[in-house]
């Protein structure tokens, strides 16, 4: 065991740190939920896509640099540590990303990963319908095989970026007649194709990152098969871990927030009393965004050395998710009748990041498959429980 | 950045893992209630001849000349088995003591006798107001304010003190300070005691956590009501997940906090006091969380004094409250924070 950073690794996280500095943009981009906000970080992925920090860890045909789990993770801490833009197209990059790599054939991989990696092609997860939530396997929307194509008919809601991705990564049912797990396949869905119609939905926070689709006889080539017809739920399992693993929400995210909830606190601090018990609560926090990351650093040996991710990647999510609401909460409690505040108010406070940061750590405990669904992954998997 | 155990730290924990299995088991930690001196007979011999309890002497006192790094997963092991022995306060933290900071007549007289079992040490902690294995100890290592201090069995008098878990043996130390028991005077080495001690605690607390969560999983998947299973139930799955969570969290951050004590600072230059005391909040309160979660998936049998899972409860709540509990530690942290 080193758990010391070796001197490579070091200068990768200065080489990260530098560039991070000086290539922020000065002002903050308009919120990435909106259409003119949404160009805004496409370009910001160009951007970092050029200097070679979108996908680091991808091989370097797509625009990657080839590095380690331990050098993305280091990347990932000094990103949320610099306070850069929020990545737009975390769910291709992340989710797609690896999937993609695992079970596309090389034409796809020459197709996608490229236009993914520069941001060229923004994706948007299509999964959940009104009816099958927690349930992904109760899906019902409708892709039958004719000539070329799928045609597909049905409803996907809940698509983060939904509204102006320019690729979806659905499931669907492609054998009618199958029930549950059997005959789903994966499809990689352009948003132009004709019979798509994509429906805004306002978030909690009034922002149209969500949208709705509704398939009508829209047609699909079936080269955008990934992986075999009928293959769907394994293929999609390969995306779920991590979606709740390490992949999609690297403990950086959480260090930084724990970081300038320590700085936020010593700003309250110094103006007006605070309880003692809030304190002991930033301790929780911070204390849990620190086991976020030795954890993550524990797996990522284990991984290196030929494990698997599997089942824990639910641990993971449970665990990160809950810290996120904590480490938000115990923000508000600090800013008192400061912590309702929003950007526009004259009084906010760091323009009123910790409100809009809570309302997005809510969702957390929701998505990627709820907490309880988790549970019980976790209790059955993991700890070999019976299900019936 | 590698953080994984070598095969020979794996290795030795299962040793200690398979002696205690067969040397130890819940009837043994039972029995140890009944004894004179609370000991398992035999047991500590067995361990003396591993070895482990001489792992930080120097070699040239007979021991392994190792660090806590290569302690922290047979602690583990202790806390697994539940095994009565106080060889934590022993081999984690006044052999480490002794071997950095006692003058050279000192170390000779104790430190080969300490790592082949046939002196007995103890410690007690800053925190706490008894100390482990006092009346069998031959010399306990004692703070007071800024000072350590090392005193012979002969040099104290202890008042035994009953606790809820019959096998600590407790007791109050009365001793007096004088310049022939003084080991150091430097507050880093009491902080020193206190951190090999809550790391300790952390890692057998994580080890009694895991046997909980064992003991719990087994009982839920085979006691059944309703005609099935308990354990097919949500409310008892997610009381079982909710303390794999906690464990699985808890484990490595105790991993660092061995590691960072064992070079005398954390991986990017850190206060190893600081890993320590995150270590030892998460290991208390994953622990509580077990005692909590085990009690009631086990129902009205889990509350008799003829279950076994008594013999956890009550060494969770033991090692999560002492060598400072949750509360302690997040306050030395919040100190820490709070200055910047």
């Amino acid at each position: 065991m080193d758990l010391r950073f070796t001197a490579d690794q070091r200068d990768f996280r200065d080489e990260v740190r530098t560039w991070l500095a000086e290539n922020i943009p000065a002002e903050p981009l308009p919120p990435m939920d909106t259409p003119e906000g949404f160009e805004a970080h496409r370009g910001w992925e160009r951007i970092l896509f050029d200097a070679g920090w979108s996908v680091v860890n991808w091989p370097e045909a797509y625009g990657g640099r080839e590095v380690g789990l331990v050098e993305w993770l280091l990347f990932e801490e000094e990103y949320y540590r610099s306070g850069a833009p929020g990545r737009v197209n975390t769910n291709g990059i992340t989710l797609l990303g690896p999937t993609l790599f695992a079970y596309g054939t090389p034409e796809q991989h020459e197709r996608f990963m490229r236009p993914m990696a520069a941001g060229d092609e923004i994706w948007a997860q299509g999964w959940s319908e009104p009816d099958s939530g927690s349930d992904l396997a109760s899906i019902s929307t409708r892709a039958i095989r004719d000539g070329d194509d799928f045609v597909l008919n049905g409803q996907k809601t809940w698509c983060s970026r939904g509204a102006w991705a320019d690729w979806m990564f659905c499931i669907v049912r492609t054998d009618p007649d199958s029930e549950r797990h059997r005959g789903l396949s994966y499809l990689l869905v352009p948003a132009d194709s004709p019979g798509l119609e994509r429906r805004p939905v306002g978030r909690l926070d009034g922002e149209p990152a969500f949208a709705e689709l509704f398939f009508s006889d829209c047609r699909v080539p079936a080269v955008n098969l990934l992986g075999e017809e009928g293959q769907g739920w394994s293929v999609a399992m390969a995306t779920t871990s991590s979606e709740r693993g390490l992949n999609l929400r690297a403990p950086g995210r959480f260090l930084a927030a724990a970081g300038r909830l320590a700085d936020l606190y010593r700003r309250a601090s110094a103006e007006h009393d605070v309880d003692p018990g809030v304190l002991d609560q930033v301790v929780r926090a911070w204390m849990a965004a620190d086991a976020y990351r030795w954890q993550t650093y524990a797996t990522a040996s284990r991984l290196q050395a030929g494990g698997e991710l599997g089942a824990s990647a639910s641990m993971m999510k449970v665990f990160w998710s809950e810290l996120d609401v904590e480490l938000h909460a115990t923000a508000l409690r600090l800013l008192g009748s400061h912590g309702e505040l929003v950007a526009d108010a004259p009084e906010a406070v760091d323009a009123g990041s910790w409100m809009s940061g809570y309302l997005f750590a809510l969702s957390g405990p929701i998505y990627a498959g709820t907490n309880e669904i988790q549970r019980n992954i976790i209790a059955e998997r993991v700890l070999g429980l019976p299900r019936k | 950045m590698q953080f994984s155990f070598t095969d020979d730290q794996v290795m030795f924990a299962e040793t200690v893992r398979d002696i205690l299995a067969n040397e130890c088991p819940p009837s043994a930690v039972r029995a140890s209630w009944e004894d004179p001196d609370g000991r398992v007979p035999g047991l500590w011999e067995t361990l003396a001849a591993t070895g482990v309890l001489g792992v930080a002497a120097p070699e040239a006192h007979g021991g392994l000349d190792m660090s806590t790094l290569d302690l922290v997963l047979p602690l583990e092991e202790f806390g697994y088995a539940a095994c009565p022995e106080p060889v934590a306060e022993h081999a984690a933290v006044a052999i480490p003591l002794l071997s950095g900071h006692a003058a050279g007549p000192v170390a000779d007289e104790w430190l080969g006798r300490a790592a082949e079992g046939t002196a007995l040490l103890t410690a007690g902690s800053p925190t706490d107001a008894f100390v482990l294995a006092a009346e069998r100890a031959d010399l306990a290592l004692l703070c007071a304010d800024d000072e350590v201090h090392a005193v012979p069995a002969g040099s104290y008098t202890a008042v035994a003190q009953a606790s809820v878990d019959h096998a600590r043996r407790l007791a109050r130390v009365d001793w007096t300070r004088g310049p022939d028991t003084l080991l150091s005077d430097d507050p880093a080495v009491v902080r020193e005691v206190l951190d090999r001690g809550a790391l300790a605690a952390a890692a057998q607390a994580v080890g009694v956590g895991r046997r909980l969560l064992d003991l719990t999983v087994a009982y839920v998947a085979e006691r059944e009501q309703f005609g099935r299973p308990v354990g097919v139930n949500q409310a008892v799955k997610h009381h079982c997940s909710n303390v794999a969570i906690a464990l699985e969290f808890a484990g490595p951050s105790v991993h660092k906090a061995a590691w960072s004590c064992a070079q005398g600072e954390g991986p990017e230059g850190g206060d190893p006091s600081l890993d320590v005391s995150t270590a030892k909040v998460l290991a208390s309160d994953a622990v509580d969380l077990a005692c909590r979660a085990a009690l009631q998936c086990h129902g009205a049998i889990g509350y008799t004094i003829e279950h076994d899972l008594q013999l956890w409860l009550k060494r969770g709540w033991a090692l999560s409250a002492s060598w400072g509990d949750a509360a302690f530690h997040r306050r030395r942290v919040g100190e820490a924070l709070a200055a910047g």
